[in-house]
């Protein structure tokens, strides 16, 4: 649970609602401003998941669709880094899901008809949980860029996509993780959504030779920032004091 | 030059694309067996104190379609108005439950508990509510809304009353439809657009 009330989010970090270039957003961002409040209890707390949710295999994307039987293809990559707060402390014991597709571009999902083939070994979904700094690991192989229908010659850069809860419901997160040096972020319409090109850049997650182990997957870093909480100063104060 | 503030941003947030259920609700991808159960199926379990509401609804977007892609959260207090984790809270209500707009027609079902009224710590009580958070493609950062009922006593709700134009209270208002049924249709564009929250 937090301890303390939720900061209010700083929505120019984030993507504009709509944006013609991206061209669902159009009919799917409200015209109305949001209604803002102080966060509630509703906000300041939220589910947590306990260790015995997870399986051994779940962080593991590279055997966790055939239970070990047989290794997904692809480029063995670990992906790793710290889920932390506003203030920089880490996040521990939280839910991070992840979700991507196949090395040659393809999801596992039943809307999915791109003609690259899905990898009978590999599922495409992970999740586990933060230690007590907020640290989590995937092993996965790393997805290919896809084409999608929005303007004319469209294509995904790399990516995969992230799922934090943090410890309260206000704080909930979902984002996309690109890697470093793919020329198609720039091209990209869902990238551009975000307008300030620093925040972008925090969704490319470096080449981290660091944690590559030698014969076996190269390593990325990816850290993420979940709304922080102020201090409680002053408490049942009337509205407006 | 003044002090530098140490605050960190918030990671932006991406849309959560048309394949989300392959990570949150991976059965209904049709990634079935990657996990024993798919996570927050249900955000109470048998015995829980109170009453069973189903709140069945669609997410429509600005041209009135029933999108089929989207995949909702909800997080709500016990029927004592308690969240999971506070002091007394009912064991068997986990509060979170996940859940989809159905592929073919749109509608999504939520079968909880009636939570109770919530306490401010300024004193005030909120009407009984649920949060609901809604991601899909298209949806750049998740949409955050309410669900009130219609046969509660929501006059003095803080946050309803902060809405100015006060036919749009009407849009995060359940309407009955039977005993222990509701309605909750979700409006991102248009006339009767739904209030979203920044909270």
């Amino acid at each position: 649970m937090a301890d303390g009330p939720l900061i209010p989010r700083d929505r120019s970090v984030h993507p504009v609602p709509l944006d013609p270039d991206y061209k669902t957003s159009v009919v799917r961002a409200p015209r109305l401003p949001l209604l803002s409040m102080d966060a509630t209890p509703a906000e300041e707390t939220g589910p947590r998941f306990g260790a015995s949710l997870i399986g051994p295999l779940d962080n593991n994307l590279i055997l966790n669709w055939t239970k070990g039987a047989a290794p997904a293809i692809g480029e063995r990559i670990l992906v790793h880094g710290r889920i932390m707060d506003q203030t920089g402390r880490g996040v521990p014991e939280t839910l991070v899901e992840i979700w991507q597709a196949n090395a040659g571009g393809r999801y596992r999902h039943v809307k999915d008809s791109y003609m690259a083939p899905l990898d009978p070994n590999f599922g495409g979904c992970g999740r586990t949980l933060t230690d007590e700094a907020g640290r989590y690991q995937f092993l996965t192989i790393r997805p290919g860029a896809y084409p999608w229908p929005n303007r004319g010659n469209d294509w995904r850069p790399m990516h995969i996509h992230f799922s934090v809860f943090g410890h309260g419901f206000g704080q909930r997160l979902i984002t996309q993780m690109y890697f470093e040096g793919d020329p198609l972020i720039d091209r990209c319409p869902i990238v551009h959504t975000i307008k300030s090109r620093a925040q972008i850049d925090r969704l490319v997650a470096p080449l981290d030779m660091g944690q590559a182990r030698p014969l076996d997957f190269l390593a990325y870093k990816f850290d993420i920032v979940l709304r922080g909480l102020r201090q409680t100063m002053f408490e049942n104060r009337p509205e407006g004091m | 030059m003044v002090q530098k503030l140490d605050w960190l941003d918030e990671t932006p947030s991406q849309t959560a694309g048309p394949y989300v259920h392959i990570g949150c609700i991976p059965s209904f991808a049709g990634l079935t067996g990657i996990y024993p159960e798919d996570l927050g199926r249900s955000p109470f379990a048998e015995g829980a104190e109170g009453e069973v509401a189903t709140v069945t609804g669609s997410v429509f977007d600005g041209t009135g379609w029933a999108m089929r892609d989207a995949m909702l959260e909800s997080w709500q207090a016990d029927a004592a108005g308690r969240f999971p984790g506070q002091a007394g809270a009912d064991p068997k209500v986990t509060g979170f439950a996940r859940f989809a707009a159905d592929a073919d027609t749109g509608e999504f079902t939520l079968r909880t508990i009636r939570p109770g009224s919530v306490l401010l710590p300024d004193g005030r009580w909120q009407a009984p509510h649920i949060s609901l958070w809604i991601v899909a493609r298209g949806i750049n950062i998740g949409l955050q809304t309410r669900i009130y009922f219609e046969d509660a006593d929501n006059s003095a709700d803080p946050l309803l009353n902060r809405i100015e134009q006060r036919q749009r209270v009407q849009t995060l208002v359940a309407k009955k439809t039977a005993p222990g049924q509701y309605r909750f249709d979700i409006r991102l564009q248009g006339e009767t657009e739904t209030v979203f929250l920044d909270l």
